[in-house]
């Protein structure tokens, strides 16, 4: 797998099967995402205790953090909040380390457009276009994250 | 019914190949969604469930749409008629085996279809031959707004539109593409493509989605990550980048096998050529291997005398549930392997 260090450097590591499942890298042949290695890896990881992740129940549903790890699917949209603790950690392990959405925002909605919300998307974007060898577009990439942040 | 007139066509999206098509079957975009003041699925009642299903039957039915659409209610539909649905990935396998009230909104050009109460209250897909992402996201989009006009869905600032799962959070969206990659699989090539799709944190999977063996060398690539970049990137990375590198990979090793081991690329070509044009009975799984080797030889023009969308046609209409409702009654294994033989000689002569 290969890292890439905030200064942008890329590091490459070969990890062991056993290593890689601590990771949260799952060995699954397909690639897909196993949300429940991912919750093992996650709760074996000691972040929140055991004890703290029995106690989360949403108030709206009734569902409880340990039904979620069961099923693998959430009760209600309440449980974003009532679980953010155990979740966010979840969510970014499943997405890239993203826990913030820069997507579509319905129209009713006004879409938070601030220098802060463009330098997480095009950091991101920096790391990907590294990742994918698009070295142009990452070079465009930091140059608009430079004009941003001396603005 | 919807399902009669499917299983006579190979469908409108199917009848003209779309760009890149010798190697791109199809391109598909879906969107999940759910609607604000409801639990999920998972913790809904039997009453929230049909309430749900009302009021998304109502507006995908007034004014969601601007094409002419047909509601199927999953319950009122019989076990044929929802396996050639999934056959023809109108539906998943998932809503079939769901429990309650459920359905689905097919476009009768069968390009779009919305899905009620599957693991969300609402998957929205929209499907195309060849590769046309951007078409297709254009599409979808605008099917969202005008939903989203009556509907207010559950959203969150930070978390983007709130899934059931948490690996569908933020856009909500999964980009797929079917790729026909049989030269790849004869140079033991593609064990490479698949390693590189998941340092890509895609997904790579077999005809009919999750948890299905790829056959007939179709390959089904999607995106995991849904949150933290936005639609159009994740659309952009799989027209500009994804899909022409695996396009170029496929391609340099057919050519390889033309110049390289052409006696035995031909050999291959023919003998599944031969055994489609002769066979008496013949099972599923061996049908989509030769029609796959047969496709190649028709690209790399080892054979002329046979069109792509001849050989798209019977992809699908050699799969059981259509074959059963052409022949217009429930067949055993056996009746299949003979239908199915039937077919494709009937087809590939021309008639
Ligand atoms: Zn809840």
């Amino acid at each position: 797998m290969t890292d890439i260090s905030p200064q942008g450097e890329k590091r490459e590591r070969h990890l062991c099967e056993e290593c890689a499942q601590k990771e949260g890298i799952t060995p699954n042949p397909q690639g897909a995402v196993n949300l429940s290695q991912m919750l093992t890896a996650f709760i074996g990881g000691g972040k929140v205790t055991a004890q703290q992740i029995a106690e989360l129940r949403c108030s709206k549903c009734k569902l409880t953090f340990v039904e979620f790890r069961n099923s693998g699917l959430l009760g209600c949209p309440c449980d974003y909040d009532a679980f953010e603790k155990a979740l966010v950690p979840l969510i970014e392990r499943a997405h890239q380390g993203a826990n913030q959405h820069v997507g579509k925002f319905p129209r009713k909605q006004e879409k938070p457009r601030t220098a802060e919300s463009d330098l997480i998307r095009l950091r991101r974007a920096l790391v990907r276009a590294v990742d994918n060898e698009q070295y142009e577009e990452a070079a465009r990439i930091r140059d608009r994250i430079q004009k941003i942040e001396s603005a | 019914m919807i399902t009669d007139q499917l299983a006579k066509s190979a469908g409108q999206w199917l009848a003209t190949p779309g760009p890149l098509s010798e190697i791109v079957i199809s391109s598909r975009i879906r969107l999940a969604r759910n609607v604000a003041g409801y639990p999920f699925l998972s913790r809904a009642s039997d009453d929230q469930r049909r309430e749900l299903a009302d009021r998304l039957r109502v507006h995908l039915d007034a004014r969601a749409t601007n094409g002419q659409w047909e509601y199927l209610d999953l319950d009122q539909v019989d076990d044929l008629d929802r396996q050639m649905l999934v056959e023809r990935h109108l539906i998943s396998r998932q809503l079939v085996d769901a429990k309650g009230t459920r359905g689905v909104a097919i476009a009768t050009d069968e390009s779009t279809s919305v899905m009620v109460n599957e693991e969300d209250h609402l998957r929205i897909q929209v499907l195309r031959t060849g590769l046309q992402l951007d078409e297709i996201w254009h599409q979808i989009n605008s099917i969202d707004d005008r939903i989203e006009d009556h509907i207010e869905y559950a959203f969150h600032s930070r978390y983007g539109y709130l899934t059931a799962c948490p690996t569908n959070v933020g856009t909500g969206i999964r980009v797929s593409v079917m790729l026909h990659l049989p030269a790849l699989k004869l140079t033991g090539e593609i064990e490479r493509v698949f390693r590189a799709a998941k340092d890509m944190h895609l997904a790579v999977r077999g005809l009919y989605g999750e948890g299905t063996e790829a056959t007939g060398d179709l390959f089904q690539i999607s995106n995991q990550v849904t949150l933290g970049r936005s639609e159009e990137e994740i659309v952009n990375e799989f027209k500009s980048l994804v899909i022409p590198r695996i396009i170029d990979y496929e391609n340099l090793a057919r050519q390889c096998l033309v110049k390289e081991r052409p006696l035995q690329l031909d050999d291959r070509v023919w003998r599944s050529y031969g055994i489609l044009k002769n066979a008496r009975t013949i099972s599923s799984e061996e049908t989509m291997l030769h029609l796959s080797h047969l496709r190649m030889g028709v690209h790399l023009n080892r054979i002329k005398d046979i069109e792509l969308r001849t050989l798209n046609e019977l992809f699908l209409v050699t799969q059981p549930a259509h074959l059963q409702k052409i022949h217009g009654e429930r067949l055993t294994g056996e009746q299949r392997s003979s239908a199915r033989a039937d077919i494709i000689r009937a087809k590939l002569s021309g008639r």
